[in-house]
């Protein structure tokens, strides 16, 4: 029972009103907003991807024509902007700033988080760059560089107005609050975790959220020397990316990817240890080979470093180079591997409970499994260079994000929902959620694959009609998906608003962690006075 | 803060700060934008657009920075393990800033070893390189010696002799701001410019962000000599002092690798690949 932190709070009143949002230093107020931030950067660019799937529908250009006098390059801009929200102001946010700021104080048994008022600049950085990256897709004729800003269409050459200087400024200042919010978890976790709290006993969410924070760390500063030096080629004369001035864009390609595949696996670590908990919370077992799961985490994390190029096969590498990637990008499967299997021997044998949280963190797996089973036919140099830039690799990473890192935000989201709400959010609701999604998104996703290997290219507005028909399957996937999340979000806002009160702790003795044992919501301040897990597993009662 | 917390952490009261520094953040940024790219924003013409952004920049960083102090100083809410965690916090700063000097320095061996197959020769062809062995040597000498004198200042911080502290403080400022003068000097004769191509882009990048650094930790150690003055330091807890001394040589070894590839080894003579 740890309760006795309310009350010796009651003479302390929490803050009110501007006080208690805009001037926050209280973790599970900015992880709210960071949630709620998430959900708002979601809609708009789910809103943009309905928009690329309504015109693809069919071929020919129709939808943008109506929207754009330059329907191509809008496109280019709406493509840009989809992925950009969608990476840096949509899972990241949710998982890291959101789950994060909620759930790894409270886990690690800690009062908040080290730097209280760091992690409020760390949230509040945000608006201002999703208020530059929209700037970006209105101003002048709009970036539509993709999200990965290659010179020399980024370049002077390639769209010498405004709009990418404000792509590049808003990667800068959420990379600011990136590398900022990394410092704050690094210390936290690592300065901050209750007596007896080893580092071999943290949960795993704790364990992933850490190696996304030195991820983070070390893999941010990387683009923000290489969106510099963009920026610098662009305002000030210099010739970095500029071959007429001596310089390279394949220099661009190289320190892109050296932050760019890190960044994947900080978009899917924590998603990692929140199917960890809800795998082993359903299945009423402990995880299976938690140190495994602990260093699979740590080595995909480290071996993420050393396989950038992989996403520049068809750019003239030496074919040892080729050869080295395509090995050490393979080996990446290993520790993976690791994970998954570890998952399923947690099933084996319990007595698994099909709860909404449940089903998001099972379809993860499948879905994760499908698109990791892609990614190693990718990995391969020879299969890339015919498949790099179709619809094949599309297909690989929205398995991997769309129908990975977001399966695991709604995991979690279903998983902590009483936990961050108090309410109880209906089982029926949440598994509709689960199985029409479930089916939007594959209906959605699966038809690219077979797109791809036909060589239908992305990132064009308009297409042969040999691939019509994939297409509007692909297209009825979609809108199903927004069907499922229009029904989301309306039956949340009832939840909220009007939800069944909840427990401290909904899903009974499968659920351990320290954030069960206090109530429903969570107090302004938990673990005012430390618990004391010096004698063995930090397994307590929960409150009520 | 809460009387009844039994941790030993600090629990920060609301703050505006953060807030202000956010706002600071878009207002430069977008400042910046327009001023790039010579347009006006709500009628302001020129550099103006940019100096509303950086004055609220540095007023979130002196008033933020004077509320931390006030914690340490007044508040004495730092305690060991609240220390701790600040001095981790530095620490992993510090890790970040190797990693940014890192895409710098990726940038100029990519060129410089002949990675790039727009570069046939380092230096390219009609560039006049700088001698190492003058104005960068006698800047190596500065720097090293700065880092003897700031040492010395902490050593008479853990004794408890807080003037005598300061006193080395200064001299170390001093020692940063006769580097950046000779940093300045040695850009006003230098025989390019920054659009002269790769070879200026990331010579003036990679040595300008160092300069830049210099002049970031040299106000730092003029905090921290102020401080000291003060007498806001104890023989086992400054860690504002430590945090620039750490800053101060983190600086001082990335002049090393400037000095050793770019001005030295990989200057004259010239390579072809």
């Amino acid at each position: 029972m740890y309760t006795t932190a309310t009350h010796a709070h009651d003479d302390h009143h929490a803050p009110t009103g501007i006080k208690r949002w805009l001037y926050s230093t209280n973790h599970k107020d900015i992880g709210t907003m960071y949630l709620i931030f998430a959900v708002v950067a979601g809609l708009v660019g789910g809103g943009l991807s309905l928009l690329i799937r309504m015109e693809l529908g069919e071929p020919g250009v129709q939808v943008f024509n109506e929207l754009s006098e330059s329907p191509k390059q809008f496109y280019n801009v709406v493509v840009t902007a989809h992925a950009l929200l969608m990476v840096f102001f949509v899972v990241m946010p949710a998982l890291i700033g959101g789950f994060g700021n909620w759930m790894v104080p409270m886990m690690i048994g800690a009062p908040d988080m080290a730097f209280p008022r760091m992690n409020n600049i760390s949230f509040w950085l945000m608006p201002p760059a999703l208020i530059l990256l929209i700037l970006s897709s209105v101003m002048g004729q709009g970036a539509g560089t993709g999200w990965t800003l290659y010179p020399p269409l980024s370049g002077l050459a390639g769209q010498p107005d405004m709009s990418v200087d404000f792509a590049i400024l808003a990667l800068h200042v959420a990379g600011a609050s990136s590398i900022l919010g990394a410092t704050n978890f690094i210390t936290t976790i690592l300065n901050m975790r209750a007596p007896g709290m080893t580092m071999h006993k943290m949960p795993l969410f704790v364990w992933a959220t850490l190696i996304t924070a030195i991820l983070l760390l070390l893999a941010m500063p990387v683009l923000a020397g290489a969106l510099t030096m963009l920026l610098a080629d662009r305002n000030f004369g210099t010739a970095f990316f500029d071959p007429r001035g001596g310089g390279d864009p394949l220099l661009w390609q190289h320190l892109f990817w050296f932050f760019g595949h890190p960044e994947v696996y900080i978009m899917i670590l924590p998603a990692f240890g929140i199917v960890s908990h809800i795998v082993s919370t359903f299945s009423r077992k402990p995880v299976f080979g938690y140190l495994g799961m602990a260093y699979a985490m740590a080595s995909i994390g480290v071996v993420g470093f050393a396989v950038w190029a992989h996403h520049m096969y068809t750019v003239g590498m030496g074919v040892n180079y080729r050869a080295y990637f395509v090995a050490v990008t393979m080996a990446i499967a290993v520790p993976t591997g690791v994970k998954i299997f570890s998952w399923i021997a947690t099933m084996w044998g319990g007595s698994i409970q099909f709860k909404t949280p449940m089903l998001w963190a099972i379809g993860f797996i499948f879905l994760f499994t499908v698109g990791g089973v892609t990614g190693v036919v990718l990995a391969n140099a020879g299969m890339d260079v015919a498949m790099h830039d179709t619809y094949y690799v599309v297909a690989h990473f929205h398995y991997v994000l769309s129908l990975g890192a977001i399966f695991g935000i709604f995991a979690g989201f279903y998983y902590w929902f009483d936990k961050m709400t108090g309410k109880s959010y209906p089982e029926w609701a949440g598994q509709l959620h689960f199985y029409t999604t479930f089916i939007g998104v594959n209906v959605l996703f699966f038809p690219q694959h077979f797109l791809g290997l036909a060589g239908m290219p992305r990132r064009y507005i308009d297409y042969p009609d040999i691939f019509a028909e994939w297409n509007l399957v692909s297209t009825y996937g979609a809108y199903i998906s927004v069907a499922s999340s229009v029904f989301f979000l309306i039956a949340t806002v009832i939840v909220m608003t009007s939800g069944k009160k909840s427990v401290a702790n909904p899903w009974g003795e499968g659920a351990t962690t320290l954030e069960w044992m206090v109530p429903s919501p969570a107090p302004f301040h938990t673990f005012e006075e430390q618990p004391d897990l010096t004698s063995g597993n930090p397994v307590a009662q929960p409150a009520e | 803060m809460s009387a009844q917390a039994k941790h030993p952490f600090h629990m920060v009261d609301p703050s505006p700060w953060p807030a202000v520094g956010a706002l600071a953040a878009l207002t430069l940024a977008v400042g910046a934008v327009f001023y790039f790219h010579e347009e006006p924003l709500f009628g302001i013409n020129g550099i103006a657009k940019i100096i509303p952004g950086f004055v609220l920049i540095i007023l979130t960083m002196v008033l933020w920075w004077r509320d931390v102090i006030k914690e340490s100083v007044k508040e004495r809410v730092h305690t060991k393990e609240t220390s701790h965690g600040l001095r981790l916090g530095m620490v992993l700063f510090i890790a970040s800033e190797v990693m940014f000097f890192g895409a710098f320095f990726w940038a100029f061996f990519h060129h410089s070893l002949g990675f790039s197959t727009a570069t046939l020769q380092w230096p390219p062809e009609g560039i006049e390189v700088l001698d190492a062995w003058h104005l960068p040597f006698y800047n190596t000498i500065i720097l090293l010696t700065s880092g003897i004198t700031v040492t010395r200042a902490h050593l008479y911080i853990e004794a408890g002799m807080n003037e005598k502290a300061a006193k080395w403080t200064w001299i170390t400022a001093a020692l940063g701001v006769m580097f950046l003068g000779l940093q300045v000097y040695e850009y006003g004769h230098a025989a390019f410019g920054l659009s002269d191509g790769i070879y200026p882009s990331t010579f003036y990048m990679a040595t300008g962000f160092h300069g830049f650094h210099v002049f970031v930790g040299t106000t730092f150690l003029i905090v921290c000599a102020v401080r000291a003055n003060k007498n806001q330091f104890t023989p086992d807890k400054h860690i504002g002092f430590q945090s620039a001394a750490w800053y101060w040589h983190f600086v001082d070894v990335v002049w090393l690798f400037l000095f050793v590839w770019v001005y030295w080894l990989l200057g004259a003579p010239v390579r072809t690949f």
